[in-house]
């Protein structure tokens, strides 16, 4: 008997959902939290938020962040603050995408996106830039040549950041506590506990049933 | 004094080696027959010992893919037979102990998660809960119960990691992509509550890095509809399978009393019928107040390791359904100044607090001098960790007592006398996951 029940199952799965995805033509839609190579933010007047403050570096695990902070040219400040990142580099053969920078850093200069997918063919390429990393005039980050963008991966930049940003403290969920982004604006906050009767799923993050299904939606 | 030395020269066995019989003496030679427990009389099957021109020796791995990550196998065959054998590790090793005297407390979960990568968040678990006795901080009872939620369907993608491998080590394809594709479901939850799929660096010193995402609770309701019903396939497939039973019964038997003098923990030790479960027998986090059973087998062969894994799935996904009835509402991380950076809205708000973020991010949290040993049982067995302080931001000592490494040394044991063929089914039932032997 056991051996015509294992059939059974065998044949059951023609007509169960597909799971896998044609890797790489398509793609599985990304967590909202998801953390992929970083980007350097902007204010909405388009100055940089990094302050040159180098805690992002003191802090790296991986020791792969190299920041060094300039004063201000007081006749074309590039920050708000009193010092800019005058030198900012990520060495992506070393990151291993904590985001303890992203913690870290008091004014959300640095985030990730959800792009994971880049490549490079030599040592160099791998260590990003404040070029690289800085976010375009539009606050998008730059599609670089090497890096495979898709529809929506730039969107949600500072997840993380609002995941975060309570540190534990129930009272502080829900709380917009970071500054406005270039072109995105001020990020809503995550609903927390606040949302935990609600059943209802947020915007655009994934659920697992649509994993467990193969992603197509 | 000269014949102690004598007896470590007779010993001495070359780590990496195994040295044919002319060149094996003393405690070595009486390896042969009972690998680390010495067993007296002769395997099963085996007329007399074969002379060095009857066997052969010959190595299984590195990379060989049903070790499970690069781990070697010397084995002394008998024609099928194996007779000695000898793990031997360290092809992973990278210091990982090491590089944990050298990051801060804050910094040390995004290393120790890295050991076990099957269940990173036992690892995370085990060096935060060191490093909170030594504090001596009373963690948010949301914390606790969010740990416990996220370290039992680690257990449960853990285990079905498990069931993927051994079913392929056996030549079960099906099981394979079965074992992955559940698995593939926890860690779409994983990587929406920390943004990784593994490594996730989400249980940190004081509680939990971020609150369990919107939407949360539908996931993991999905995931308790879901999985039992794809378990009646396992059992249908191979549990209830002659084939499968015929492939692993009284395959790499162990007995009690060989497990417990061995040191082996976790399924492989309660596949002997010892209950043995710190979830039970010490209870750590809020296990004592949910209810489960403890899986045991009873012949301790390859099939009964098999079994206990799929059945703990089942008392996972049961103790799920009480932490989601239980998980109070409140803070997820311990409120405490030095120990837990502030809210990001008070930074804007108070000089104190930024200085504490400042600080807390560049020196760390500094941990009063002390030392600690703390156990969990992980899907593999008792994982501890092993810390000592010496009052500054960084452990002076971190060590991590592996579960797979002790479960390593049952091998030779489990497969002398055995056929090469069912070797593999017995490296495979270990789970071992040489991330963490090696370390
Ligand atoms: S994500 Fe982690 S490893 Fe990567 S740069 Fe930031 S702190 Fe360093
Ligand atoms: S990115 Fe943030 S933490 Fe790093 S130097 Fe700039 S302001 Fe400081």
């Amino acid at each position: 008997m056991g051996y015509f029940e294992g059939f059974r199952v065998t044949f059951e799965q023609l007509f169960r959902p597909r799971v896998t995805i044609q890797y790489p033509e398509e793609k599985r839609p990304k967590a909202l939290r998801f953390h992929g190579r970083h980007v350097l933010n902007k204010y909405e007047d388009g100055m940089e938020k990094c302050i040159g403050c180098e805690l992002c570096a003191g802090v790296c695990p991986a020791r792969c962040i190299h920041v060094r902070g300039l004063d201000n040219p007081p006749d074309a400040p590039v920050s708000p603050g009193e010092r800019y990142g005058f030198v900012y580099e990520i060495n992506y053969l070393r990151c291993i995408h904590c985001d303890l920078c992203v913690e870290a850093c008091p004014t959300e200069a640095i985030t990730e996106s959800k792009l994971f997918e880049f490549s490079f063919s030599n040592r160099q390429d791998a260590i990003y830039t404040k070029d690289e990393l800085l976010v375009a005039d539009d606050g998008q980050p730059k599609h670089l040549p090497w890096e495979d963008w898709r529809e929506g991966e730039d969107l949600h930049t500072s997840a993380w950041v609002r995941a975060t940003a309570p540190n534990g403290d129930a009272d502080y969920e829900g709380r917009v506590a970071w500054s406005a982004e270039l072109g995105y604006g001020v990020r809503p906050p995550e609903a927390g506990q606040l949302g935990d009767d609600d059943a209802g799923a947020p915007i655009d993050d994934i659920t697992v049933e649509q994993v467990a299904e193969g992603g197509h939606h | 004094m000269a014949k102690t030395v004598d007896l470590i020269a007779e010993t001495a066995e070359p780590s990496q080696e195994m040295q044919p019989r002319s060149l094996t003496s003393g405690v070595e030679a009486l390896r042969e027959e009972g690998a680390v427990l010495r067993i007296p009389n002769l395997p099963e099957g085996v007329d007399e010992l074969p002379t060095e021109d009857e066997t052969m020796i010959i190595n299984m791995g590195p990379q060989h893919p049903s070790t499970h990550g690069v781990l070697r196998l010397m084995l002394e065959l008998d024609g099928e037979t194996v007779l000695r054998s000898k793990p031997i590790i360290g092809y992973l090793h990278t210091g990982m102990e090491k590089t944990g005297e050298d990051l801060t407390y804050l910094q040390g979960t995004t290393n120790t998660t890295r050991m076990d990568y099957l269940a990173p968040l036992f690892n995370e678990l085990v060096f935060s809960l060191a490093a909170e006795k030594l504090l001596d901080v009373e963690i948010p009872e949301r914390a606790t119960w969010i740990r416990m939620l996220m370290t039992e369907l680690n257990r449960i993608s853990s285990h079905f990691t498990f069931l993927a491998t051994n079913g392929m080590d056996l030549g079960a394809s099906t099981m394979m992509i079965f074992g992955f594709r559940e698995r593939e479901a926890l860690l779409a939850f994983f990587e929406k509550c920390s943004g990784l799929r593994m490594n996730h660096n989400y249980i940190r010193v004081g509680g939990v890095a971020a609150d369990l995402p919107d939407g949360w609770r539908d996931d993991v309701l999905f995931l308790l509809d879901d999985l039992p019903e794809r378990l009646i396939d396992y059992d249908t497939l191979f549990t209830g399978q002659t084939i499968w039973q015929e492939r692993s019964q009284g395959v790499g038997v162990l007995t009690a009393d060989e497990a417990i003098a061995l040191g082996v923990t976790g399924p492989i030790l309660r596949a002997t019928g010892v209950p043995w479960d710190l979830r039970r027998t010490m209870p750590y986090l809020f296990y004592d107040q949910v209810d489960f059973d403890v899986v045991v087998g009873t012949y301790g062969d390859t099939f009964d390791r098999y079994a206990i894994r799929v059945n703990e799935i089942r008392e996972s996904i049961r103790i799920v359904r009480q932490i989601l009835e239980r998980l109070p509402k409140g803070d997820y991380r311990v409120q405490d100044k030095k120990v837990t950076p502030p809210p990001r809205a008070r930074i804007d708000e108070s000089m104190e607090a930024l200085i504490h973020h400042f600080k807390l991010f560049t020196e760390g949290l500094k941990v009063p001098e002390g030392e600690v040993y703390v156990p969990i049982e992980s899907p593999r067995g008792e994982l501890g960790c092993y810390m000592v302080s010496d009052g500054t931001a960084k452990p002076y000592r971190m060590h991590i007592r592996g579960p797979s490494f002790v479960n390593l040394q049952a091998l030779p044991h489990l497969m002398h006398g055995g056929l090469v063929a069912d070797a593999v089914a017995v490296i495979s039932s270990c789970d071992p996951v040489l991330g963490e032997v090696d370390r």
